[in-house]
């Protein structure tokens, strides 16, 4: 039989808690700074793909291949790791006072999944007829103007299930922070359990967590795409 | 107010346009017809250039457009374009889709883009649909919807890429009666298309154009009695009576 005492009440209340609740401000910072930037960066390397200038195609396609086909960890650890070590002393004084770990994490999740976001966005784009194009050329707009206004408020409705799918991975990824001491919640969890040897209950935390984060952006991006995006279909 | 000289245009080894010479005055209605692949609609896109020339000159109200320095985007506000699949902005209700050029471009207030807007909506039949949405409407309401958008930028220049090809036989007469009614305002108009009746009642000259060339410019009456080439005389007969 199992003799395993449960004792919810450690994550509920007190010091473990509060790890806890500390960990989840800090997933909730590095996922909304990861997802805004992902998607800006995304959408600027998908318009540079599509650029009628070829080195800036191939610059962009670089990008792409290189933070794509390399594994999120060792980006990670590239940045936390290794970057700082070509820079000059000063900056590496700076950084030291700064909380370089929460930035290594942040920027590194950013460039990986904006990788992922721009191929997405890059597919809803060509996925519009070249026709609107033309009816938005003629109509007198330049090519950045008919993007803006024409080309990519459709190519993003067709794109909201996949980002949905880069965002949510973007929060799960976002554990991998804790291998560089990022205090987030796979963290925390972590610690509680050291602490308290309850790994059952600590983990059961961070798993209600992460579910309740995707979930919760699954409705949001869903509510988005049917009042905000399609009106029309109600 | 649009004059080709000595035009060519190649799609690789297909010679497309072959040595086109043709002048369009100012209020003049020219309709331009021919057999499919004839080089028509390549004619109609080079005009605002969403086809490039290769050789030969093509001046579009006053701009050389096989300069490099012409602003195309300049070009592009002053003629209007309609195509044959419509091309309406499928996620912009129907008042949005005629007041975003104008809004944008050319800076006008919403409040004033919108009374115009509603005013084209009125001539061409559909103010009832201002807050309707492209995919709920039909085939001809598109259609004169997408008139309504080009003329919401107070064009020089109509340009009508086989507006009703893409019809239902019952819409193609609303189309072509709000074209006829903007042909009254003294509008300057190149339209290609199938339509002899049209061409007959609306036109000031037809275009024959077969293999890239104009074979035949004349005045309607001209061209529907008397055909010089053997190839128009060929292409009427058959859009006349097809089934011989």
């Amino acid at each position: 039989m199992l003799n395993y005492h449960f004792d919810w009440s450690i994550i509920t209340s007190g010091k473990y808690f509060d790890w806890l609740v500390s960990g989840l401000k800090t997933t909730l910072e590095i996922s909304a700074v990861g997802i805004v930037g992902a998607f800006l960066i995304g959408l600027l390397i998908a318009v540079l793909k599509m650029s009628h200038f070829a080195p800036l195609r191939w610059a962009a396609s670089a990008y792409l291949e290189f933070f794509r086909n390399t594994p999120l960890l060792v980006q990670i650890f590239f940045w936390y790791f290794g970057s700082y070590k070509i820079l000059p002393a000063a900056v590496n004084d700076w950084l030291n006072n700064t909380n370089f770990e929460f930035a290594a994490a942040v920027l590194a999740l950013t460039i990986y999944t904006s990788a992922f976001i721009a191929e997405d966005i890059r597919s809803g784009i060509l996925s519009i007829p070249k026709e609107q194009m033309e009816a938005a050329r003629s109509a007198g707009f330049s090519y950045l103007r008919s993007m803006q206004y024409i080309i990519l408020p459709q190519a993003v409705r067709i794109t909201v299930p996949p980002l949905v799918n880069q965002f949510l991975n973007l929060v799960k990824n976002s554990s991998l922070a804790m291998t560089i001491g990022v205090m987030e919640i796979t963290y925390q969890a972590r610690q509680v359990e050291s602490y308290t040897f309850k790994g059952f209950e600590a983990f059961t935390a961070a798993t209600v967590v992460y579910l309740t984060l995707s979930v919760t952006i699954t409705a949001a991006m869903e509510f988005y795409n049917r009042r905000v995006l399609n009106p029309q279909r109600g | 107010m649009i004059k080709f000289q000595g035009v060519h245009k190649w799609f690789k080894a297909l010679h497309v346009l072959n040595g086109i010479d043709l002048h369009v005055q100012k209020g003049e209605v020219l309709v331009v017809c021919g057999p499919s692949g004839s080089g028509k609609s390549t004619l109609i896109r080079t005009i605002n250039r969403l086809e490039p020339i290769d050789q030969g000159t093509l001046i579009v109200d006053g701009m050389d457009l096989s300069h490099k320095k012409t602003d195309l985007n300049k070009l592009r506000a002053e003629v209007g374009f309609v195509f044959q699949q419509f091309n309406l902005y499928p996620h912009l209700s129907v008042i949005r889709n005629i007041t975003l050029a104008p809004t944008k471009i050319r800076k006008t207030p919403t409040k004033e883009a919108e009374e115009q807007a509603m005013a084209l909506l009125e001539r061409v039949g559909l103010a009832i649909k201002r807050d309707a949405y492209p995919t709920e409407l039909s085939g001809g309401q598109q259609q004169r919807v997408a008139i309504a958008r080009a003329l919401a930028m107070k064009p020089k220049i109509m340009l009508f890429d086989e507006p009703t090809s893409a019809l239902d036989p019952e819409m193609i007469g609303e189309v072509l009666a709000v074209m006829q009614g903007l042909a009254g305002t003294g509008m300057t108009m190149v339209v290609v298309t199938h339509e002899m009746g049209f061409a007959r009642e609306v036109a000031d000259r037809i275009v024959f154009m077969d293999h890239g060339q104009i074979l035949e410019e004349a005045k309607p009456e001209e061209f529907f009695k008397n055909p010089q080439h053997d190839r128009a005389k060929q292409f009427l007969k058959q859009l006349l009576s097809p089934m011989h």
